[in-house]
């Protein structure tokens, strides 16, 4: 236990420990004071001076960024001294600022504005002409910076020495010329670039990607799992319902990084920051059938009953070991959770295999980024939806053509993954192909049946990440036309096969999972909360557990803060 | 683009409006008793004689135009810098502000970086818009005013109420 030493806070006596800063232990009392430089994510430069609190004793205001606590302290944040400092640092700050919030990204979510209004509200003295600096430079692929309107806090600078560790930013100069860029010949181009965006409090570093897209009042904003790689690092999803002829049409803005001290801290990479466009871009929009080389349009009615007798059939003919499912790790663990229900138990199908081996290894590093490109491997694995007891992989099954008759495909690109020429032999000895997936590729062109299904932001549900964490996804949009989420799907699917599931929204799905699956033993969606509980992963496979499934079928009860969802739409 | 299906509750008509005649007369009596009044107001005057209450006067409308005053709220127009481009810089105050949701603005790039953003699309739909002014308000660049004097927006279809960018910096 650290040394405890005893000091006043606005009147308020605290026992904070040593070494702790002012302003750590105002935030801990809920004492909000401004800052600028200071990010708890990074080290104490203590340059901007906007958080300057009175320290009673002191000759002259602390700033509390970089102030330790000692003992018998006797600390002010908010009396007239430290407002008129504060006030003062503002009006500097402001000197050579130009008037640009109506061109820049940042207004909305400013903090020269935000503290403008809460403190500053003093009338420019300034009679010179502002200091010219460089405007709209590009620094690198995701990130635009405007010099006049750098603050110079070099929180940019830290993040970029202290976590990307690619040190391409300084500041150069002297005195109020101070700029901001990178060294010469370098572009701000790491795995990370983004963050500097998030972090830059002020509109001097912003994304190129959402540049003038919208104004960020307009936007709204979910939490969410980034499903670009097995970290799941928390995210923010900002989307535009309001306006929506801004981006013609297109929903979702941007992705920014939420905090989770257990996954990612404040960051996220590049490639899940900008890997959204595929939700508003090339979707599958209603359910289709091949017919003579063209698609039809089908209603889900149709389809699924087209898709069921299509299973039977081939079932009935050839047996189940002619079947094949693949399920994907980008699915939720509630789609994959009833894919092993029906595919697996119920209709008994042998192949069923989540894996696809990428063609190549995807980047990765020792910080966030992680080569398995997919946010829910581990919840497959978890699922047991591998082949077990001497069944051969996907790939196996696939391209040394066993006897399939019927593939059953979830989001997977098998034709762009193989080629149409390694699975010719596949292909023509198929009688039905489906694809379940939410985005036109080539897979989707070859298919019998189209499912459209909604994307992750579509839909609640969980991922399972490479260390064992489920997070819950929340719901951000309704899902794209037609599309449905994969476990309305299934539900429907598999009454149309005989098999009553019955669960009528993804937390029951989630409570019968818990109930059956060790690792996910005693949890719910609300024990998940917003950053999600670390499962005991030891011992995969952990399927099956022996379960009461009658148990299951009576608590149909499902929470009060959950809408109720029916299948019928 | 959006419309806006405003509907009223129906009234029901009772049995006497319903046959018609009688609100025939009473509107008739209502026209011929201002006529007679003005008539008989316009008639003493012109005998030079005050009365307290004036006849009503009739503007020889399209002919003869009332007087606007300056600060009349007309039809909107999209000022201009001097070589031509828009004054707009697409920060959407304007569509922020405005209580109709009538203005749609896309933001665009200018590669002049002391301009940086000016609106690709800029359409007001006066068919919704309550004239207000407080676009005009709202505009820091002063870039939208309302001082056209144009009153006669009115048109055959809701498409045509819908103005253009390009309509709007014509004046
Ligand atoms: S950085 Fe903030 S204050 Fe400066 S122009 Fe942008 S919004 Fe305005
Ligand atoms: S660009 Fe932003 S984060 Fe970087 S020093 Fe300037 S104000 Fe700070
Ligand atoms: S006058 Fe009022 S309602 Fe009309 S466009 Fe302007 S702000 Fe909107
Ligand atoms: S407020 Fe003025 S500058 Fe801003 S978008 Fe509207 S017209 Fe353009
Ligand atoms: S936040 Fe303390 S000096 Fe910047």
């Amino acid at each position: 236990m650290a040394e405890k030493v005893h000091c006043t806070i606005d009147g308020r006596t605290v026992e904070p420990r040593r070494g702790q800063t002012i302003l750590q232990v105002a935030d801990e009392l809920g004492i909000y004071i401004p800052r600028y430089c200071y990010h708890p994510g990074l080290s104490i430069a203590g340059n901007c001076r906007i958080c300057l609190v009175s320290v009673e004793k002191a000759p002259k205001p602390q700033i509390a960024c970089y102030t330790q606590v000692q003992e018998g302290m006797t600390v002010w944040t908010h009396n007239e001294a430290a407002q008129k400092a504060r006030r003062g640092v503002l009006e500097f700050l402001l000197v050579n600022h130009p008037l640009d919030c109506p061109v820049c990204d940042q207004a909305g979510e400013c903090w020269l504005q935000d503290y403008y209004m809460q403190f500053g509200l003093y009338t420019s003295r300034l009679r010179e002409d502002k200091i010219k600096k460089a405007k709209a430079k590009v620094l690198g692929p995701a990130v635009i910076l405007d010099a006049e309107r750098c603050i110079l806090c070099t929180r940019c600078v830290r993040f970029c020495n202290e976590i990307a560790g690619t040190h391409e930013l300084e500041v150069f100069q002297m005195g109020a010329h101070e700029e901001l860029g990178t060294y010469p010949g370098v572009e701000l181009k790491n795995p990370y670039s983004g963050c500097v965006v998030d972090i830059c409090p002020v509109g001097a570093l912003t994304d190129r990607d959402f540049r003038f897209k919208a104004r960020v009042w307009y936007l709204s904003e979910q939490k969410s799992v980034c499903p670009g790689c097995a970290t799941g690092c928390n995210i923010r999803v900002h989307f535009n319902q309001k306006r929506t002829h801004h981006a013609l049409g297109k929903r979702v803005m941007r992705l920014k990084p939420r905090y989770n001290p257990h996954v990612n801290d404040w960051w996220m990479c590049d490639e899940g920051r900008y890997g959204y466009r595929w939700i508003d871009e090339g979707r599958l929009l209603v359910p289709q059938k091949r017919r003579d080389g063209t698609y039809v349009d089908l209603d889900w009615d149709q389809a699924l009953s087209d898709v069921a007798s299509g299973l039977r059939a081939v079932m009935d003919k050839h047996g189940p070991s002619s079947v094949a499912v693949l399920p994907s790790p980008q699915q939720t663990n509630e789609a994959l959770y009833l894919v092993r229900r029906l595919f697996a138990e119920h209709l008994g199908v042998r192949h069923v295999d989540f894996w696809i081996p990428p063609a190549t290894q995807g980047y990765h590093d020792d910080f966030l980024i992680k080569a398995d490109k997919n946010p829910n491997s581990a919840g497959a694995r978890l699922l047991g939806l591998f082949p077990r007891d001497g069944s051969p992989a996907a790939e196996e099954f696939l391209l040394n053509h066993g006897p399939l008759k019927a593939l059953y495909v979830f989001r997977h690109d098998l034709l762009g993954r193989y080629g149409e020429e390694a699975l010719r032999p596949l292909l023509g000895n198929l009688e039905l192909l489906v694809y379940q997936g939410t985005n036109r590729n080539a897979t989707s062109r070859r298919a019998d049946y189209v499912l459209p299904s909604a994307a992750y932001m579509e839909e609640h549900g969980t991922f399972v990440n490479f260390k064992g964490r489920v997070q819950r996804l929340f719901q951000c949009l309704e899902p794209l036309a037609q599309s449905l989420p994969d476990w309305k799907i299934l539900v429907r699917l598999a009454v149309l096969l005989g098999l009553e599931l019955g669960h009528s929204g993804q937390e029951e799905i989630f409570l019968d999972m818990a109930r059956e699956i060790p690792a996910l033993d005693g949890l719910d969606y609300a024990a998940l909360g917003d950053q999600g509980v670390e499962s005991d992963f030891s011992g995969i496979p952990l399927w099956p557990k022996t379960v009461n499934r009658q148990r299951s079928n009576v608590s149909r009860e499902q929470p009060a803060h959950l809408p109720r969802v029916t299948n019928d739409e | 683009m959006a419309y806006y299906n405003v509907s009223r509750p129906s009234e029901k008509l009772t049995w006497r409006e319903r046959i018609y005649l009688p609100e025939l007369f009473k509107g008739l009596r209502i026209t011929t008793r201002h006529f007679v009044v003005n008539l008989a107001l316009h008639a003493v005057r012109l005998l030079g004689i005050k009365t307290r209450r004036r006849g009503a006067v009739t503007f020889q409308y399209p002919e003869e135009r009332r007087p606007l005053s300056p600060r009349l709220r007309t039809r909107h127009r999209l000022t201009k810098r001097e070589d031509g481009m828009p004054r707009c810089v697409a920060c959407m105050m304007c569509e922020t502000v405005c209580p109709a949701d009538c203005i749609y603005i896309v933001a665009g790039e200018l590669p002049d970086p002391n301009v940086e953003k000016y609106p690709v699309r800029f359409d007001i739909d006066l068919g919704v818009c309550v004239f207000c002014g407080f676009c005009v308000e709202a505009c820091p660049e002063d870039a939208i005013r309302m001082d056209t004097g144009i009153l006669e927006i009115a048109s055959d279809s809701r498409e045509e109420m819908i103005y253009s960018i390009d309509r709007l910096l014509s004046g």
